[in-house]
């Protein structure tokens, strides 16, 4: 077989080996895993102001409780197989949030206290809390800047 | 109602969300990073707040919603304090959600052991 043959049966291996996913059925199920995660979230609200909580407060306890949900979950080895299935859905509430702090933390604990779990817990919750920080304090400013000089 | 709002908001947040997952090569990380920055602009922008206010949990639970949450701390800091709640808003806001996750998954590495992964 000269070279080029080669990379020909390589790539018809790749192909085949590479599953296809088809993008309807992806969308379809992430809308399914999201919504009901959200359907989830408003029950919680919805509890929460019955029993007279306030807006702020009541979101409070929503994300709470859903963190615990998702961290458990990642602790019994559920949350992998729901990411797997609901794709985006899984990862685009705060239960997504969640686990990407929980389960590097578990997995790393062999490497230590500090050096283990404490960086890498951080390892998707740093850059997500930095960015966010970071772009919420930069419209502050902007926001402050225009209501110092009286235009809001 | 609101629970078919919420239902069919957050749905489909996560639907767009994986067409980028499948046809861009953001990972993940990317990912929240950049729902969490839209979330902060729109909320910004008095576009997220509105959005919600219909969605409900269809749009606080997605991690636009604590984008927009992080936003309305600092704005709220800085219409109480001044210059220096720019500095203060965001994490008093955001506190519970990076708590709860912080605690529970430091509590979750002392009772769990690393799992195979299927």
């Amino acid at each position: 077989m000269n070279k080029q043959q080669q990379q020909e049966a390589y790539k018809n291996y790749v192909k085949k080996k590479t599953p296809v996913h088809s993008l309807p059925a992806n969308m379809a199920k992430a809308f399914v895993t999201g919504g009901i995660i959200c359907t989830i979230g408003q029950f919680i609200l919805n509890f929460c102001k019955g029993q007279g909580l306030d807006k702020d407060l009541s979101g409070g306890w929503a994300s709470m409780i859903l963190i615990l949900l998702s961290v458990l979950l990642t602790g019994f080895n559920i949350y992998p197989s729901i990411a797997k299935w609901g794709g985006a859905g899984a990862l685009v509430p705060i239960t997504g949030f969640a686990n990407s702090v929980a389960s590097p933390a578990i997995e790393y604990q062999k490497e230590g206290q500090v050096m283990g779990i404490g960086c890498k817990i951080f390892t998707i919750a740093g850059p997500v809390i930095l960015y966010g920080i970071f772009s919420s304090w930069a419209l502050g400013l902007g926001y402050w800047i225009l209501k110092i000089s009286g235009i809001l | 109602m609101d629970y078919i709002n919420a239902f069919w908001v957050g749905g489909i947040i996560c639907a767009l969300v994986q067409i980028l997952l499948d046809r861009t090569k953001l990972m993940p990380g990317r990912i929240m990073v950049l729902l969490v920055c839209t979330g902060a602009v729109l909320g910004a922008f008095q576009i997220y707040q509105p959005f919600q206010d219909f969605a409900g949990a269809g749009a606080s639970v997605p991690l636009a919603g604590f984008g927009n949450l992080l936003w309305k701390g600092v704005k709220e800091a800085v219409d109480k304090e001044g210059f220096i709640g720019i500095f203060m808003g965001g994490f008093k806001a955001s506190a519970v959600g990076i708590s709860a996750a912080l605690i529970f998954g430091y509590l979750a590495s002392l009772i769990f052991s690393p799992k195979m992964k299927k």
